[in-house]
C-alpha cells in the first residue's frame, strides 16, 4: 500500500520521459528546418551584397577611386566613370523627395487630424493603392502624360519669364524635350509620396491621445496641435519616412528610364536629358559583351548604387530607433 | 433673447485667435491639396491605362503569341511567362520566407546573434533597388550557364517576395499571445506542432496577407528580369530558355516606333496595373473583415 505511489510517479515520469525522447527528435528537426532556411536567406541575401563588390572589382581596379567621380561614360574609348549616372540619380532623388516631403506631409495630416474616418479610410486606400502601382507604369504614364506637358507647357513658360533671371537661366536652359531631371524627379515623387504617407500616418497615430486632447482642450486648433505636439513628437520619425523614401528613389530604375532622357551628362539644367545609375545599368547591360570591361564597370556601379541604399536605410533605422 | 447672435458683453476681437485660425485654415486647405494630388495622380494612371490599353484588350491580344510588328501579334506568351514566373518564384519564396520567419519569431530573441544578423539582412533586402537583384541573379545563374531562362528570373522574383514574407510572418507570429503557446504546451504538444498548429494557425490571414502582397509587388517587376529572362518572342515554357514576360514585353513594346506594339503594350500595362490593383483590394478589404 505504501509502496504503490512511488512506482506510481515513477512509471508517470519514465512514460513522459520516453514521450519527450519521442517528440524531441522531430522538435530538433523542426528546429534544423527553420534554422537552415534562414540560413539560406542569409546566404543568399548575403551573398548578394558581397557579390555586387566583387563583380566591380575589374572597373575599381582600373580606374581606381577615381571611378567615383570621372565625368566620362565613353563606350567607344573602354572609359567609364560613374560621375555622370552618379550626378543624375542624387540631383533626382533630391527634387522627388523634396516635392514629396510636403505631399506626404500634408496628406498624412489630412487624413489623421482632419477627414472623417469614413472619408479617411476610402482616401488612405487610395493612396495605398497608388503606393502599389508597378514602377514601369508610372514610367509609361511619365512618358506619356508628364513629359509631354512639361515639354509644352512647364518648359515654355519658364524659359519665357525667367530666361535672363540670374540663378534661374541655367537651370531652366535647354531644348524643350520635356525629359530630363525634372520630370524624373516629379514621377519619383509622385511614387514615393504615398510610401511615405504610410509611415507617417503610422508615426502620427503613435503620438499619445492625451496630448492631442489636453492641447485641443486648451483651445489649440488642429494645425497647433499639428505643429506644436504631433510634429515634435514624432520628429525623428518624419525624418525616417523622407529617408526611407529617399532610398526607394535612389534605386527606381523603370520610371526613371522612360523620362530622364538617357544621355551621360552632367549640367545645371534640370531638363536636359541626364542618366542615373540604375537607368545607365538597365540600358547598357544587356548590349554589354560578358566579360568587358563596360560590364565590370556597371557592376561596380550596382556596387555604388548598393551601397547609396545602404547607407540611407541605416540611416533611417538609426532615425527611428531613437523614437522607439 | 431677441439677439442670439450679437456679440456677448465684453467681447473683442482677438487678432491671435483669429491669425491661429487662418492657419489653421491654410494648413487644411493644404492637407486637402496634397491628398488631392495624390488621388488625382492614380486617377489619372487609371485613365491614361483604361483609355489607351482597352481599345487594345482583344481576345486575339489575349490568345495570340507575340509577333512582329504589324503581323497582329498578341501578349499570350507574356502572361503565361508571366505566370508561369511569379508562380515558382512564389513557390521558391514562400517555404523559405515562412521557414525564416518561424525561426525568427519563435527561435530568434534578441540575444541571438544569428537572428539578428538575418532579420538585419532580410530588412537590407527588402529596400534594396530590384534592379540590383537582377544583376546579383545575373551572375550567379546567368553568366555561369551562359544563357538567359526563365527560372533565373523566377529565382531574381524569389529573391524579392522572401523579405516581404519574412517580415510579415514574423510580425504576425509575434503578434500571437504567448498564452496560447503555454496552453499547447502544457497540454504536452512538442513545439513543433504548437508552432504549426496552434500560431501559424492564429496568424494564417496576417501570413497569407503577407504572401498575396509579396505577389502583388513582384508580378509587376521588370528590372529584375531584365538580365535574367530576358524576354523571348516565341512561345516557350521551357525554364530552361529565355521567358517572356508582361512586364519586359511593355518595357520593349512602349519605346518601339510601331503603333500596335505601343498599343499593346498599353494593353499589357492594363492587365497588370489591373491585376495588382485587384490583389491589393482583396487583401485590404478581408484584412479589414479579419
Amino acid at each position: 500500500m505504501t509502496l504503490a505511489p512511488p512506482r506510481q510517479t515513477e512509471t508517470l515520469h519514465s512514460s513522459l520521459e520516453k514521450e519527450e525522447k519521442k517528440s524531441g527528435w522531430t522538435d530538433r528537426l523542426f528546429h534544423l528546418l527553420v534554422g537552415g532556411s534562414a540560413l539560406v536567406v542569409l546566404l543568399v541575401l548575403g551573398g548578394l551584397v558581397l557579390l555586387m563588390g566583387y563583380g566591380g572589382r575589374e572597373a575599381l581596379h582600373i580606374f581606381g577611386l577615381q571611378f567615383a567621380f570621372h565625368n566620362v561614360w565613353n563606350p567607344v574609348t573602354n572609359e567609364y566613370g560613374a560621375w555622370a549616372p552618379l550626378f543624375g540619380t542624387i540631383i533626382s532623388t533630391l527634387i522627388g523627395v523634396l516635392i514629396a516631403i510636403p505631399l506626404a506631409f500634408g496628406t498624412a495630416f489630412w487624413l489623421t487630424a482632419i477627414a472623417s474616418p469614413r472619408v479617411s479610410s476610402v482616401i488612405g486606400m487610395a493612396v495605398q493603392l497608388l503606393a502599389a502601382v508597378p514602377s514601369i507604369i508610372f514610367g509609361m504614364w511619365g512618358f506619356f502624360t508628364i513629359v509631354p506637358f512639361v515639354a509644352r507647357h512647364v518648359q515654355p513658360f519658364l524659359t519665357h519669364h525667367f530666361r535672363h533671371t540670374p540663378i534661374l537661366a541655367p537651370l531652366i536652359h535647354g531644348a524643350p524635350f520635356g525629359t530630363g531631371l525634372l520630370t524624373a524627379g516629379l514621377v519619383l515623387a509622385v511614387m514615393i509620396a504615398p510610401f511615405m504617407t504610410a509611415v507617417m500616418r503610422d508615426v502620427f497615430g503613435a503620438v499619445p491621445p492625451m496630448l492631442r486632447e489636453s492641447a485641443y482642450g486648451l483651445g489649440a486648433t488642429r494645425w497647433d496641435v499639428m505643429r506644436k505636439i504631433v510634429v515634435p513628437w514624432s520628429r525623428s520619425g518624419i525624418i525616417g519616412a523622407a529617408v526611407l523614401g529617399m532610398g526607394r528613389a535612389l534605386g527606381e530604375t523603370m520610371a526613371v528610364t522612360f523620362v530622364i532622357g538617357n544621355v551621360t551628362d552632367v549640367g545645371w539644367s534640370l531638363f536636359a536629358p541626364r542618366s542615373t545609375v540604375a537607368s545607365l545599368i538597365a540600358l547598357q547591360f544587356p548590349e554589354s559583351p560578358a566579360g568587358s570591361i563596360r560590364l565590370s564597370s556597371l557592376l561596380a556601379l550596382g556596387f555604388i548604387l548598393m551601397l547609396l541604399s545602404f547607407v540611407s536605410l541605416a540611416l533611417a533605422r538609426t532615425l527611428r530607433g531613437d523614437t522607439k | 433673447m431677441s439677439d442670439i447672435t450679437s456679440k456677448p458683453d465684453g467681447w473683442a476681437p482677438n487678432p491671435r485667435a483669429a491669425r491661429r485660425r487662418r492657419f489653421d485654415m491654410l494648413a487644411t486647405l493644404f492637407g486637402m491639396a496634397a491628398s488631392g494630388i495624390l488621388v488625382l495622380v492614380l486617377a489619372s494612371i487609371l485613365w491614361t491605362l483604361l483609355s489607351n490599353g482597352l481599345a487594345g484588350l482583344s481576345v486575339a491580344a489575349l490568345v495570340k503569341p507575340m509577333g512582329a510588328p504589324g503581323s497582329g501579334g498578341g501578349l499570350a506568351n507574356a502572361i503565361i511567362g508571366s505566370l508561369i514566373q511569379t508562380c515558382i518564384g512564389l513557390l521558391i519564396a514562400t517555404p523559405l520566407g515562412l521557414g525564416c520567419g518561424i525561426y525568427l519569431a519563435e527561435y530568434g530573441s534578441k540575444l541571438n546573434r544569428f537572428a539578428s544578423c538575418v532579420r538585419f539582412i532580410s530588412d537590407v533586402l527588402m529596400s534594396v533597388p530590384s534592379i540590383l537583384v537582377g544583376l546579383f541573379v545575373y551572375q550567379v545563374l546567368v553568366a555561369p550557364f551562359g544563357h538567359f531562362s526563365g527560372l533565373a528570373g523566377s529565382v531574381a522574383l524569389a529573391i524579392l517576395a522572401v523579405p516581404i514574407i519574412v517580415r510579415t510572418t514574423e510580425d504576425m507570429l509575434r503578434l500571437v499571445p504567448v498564452a496560447m503557446r503555454e496552453a499547447g504546451a502544457a497540454l504536452g504538444a512538442p513545439r513543433w506542432r504548437v508552432t504549426v498548429f496552434l500560431c501559424l494557425r492564429a496568424a494564417k490571414t496576417g501570413v497569407t496577407t503577407g504572401i498575396l502582397l509579396a505577389l502583388a509587388r513582384v508580378s509587376g517587376e521588370t528590372a529584375p528580369l531584365l538580365f535574367t529572362s530576358l524576354g523571348n518572342q516565341n512561345w516557350s515554357l521551357s525554364l530552361d530558355k529565355p521567358m517572356a514576360s508582361l512586364p519586359v514585353t511593355i518595357y520593349q513594346y512602349a519605346g518601339a516606333s510601331y503603333d500596335d506594339w505601343v498599343q499593346l503594350a498599353w494593353a499589357g500595362a492594363l492587365l497588370v496595373t489591373l491585376g495588382v490593383l485587384a490583389i491589393n483590394i482583396a487583401v485590404r478589404i478581408s484584412a479589414r473583415r479579419g
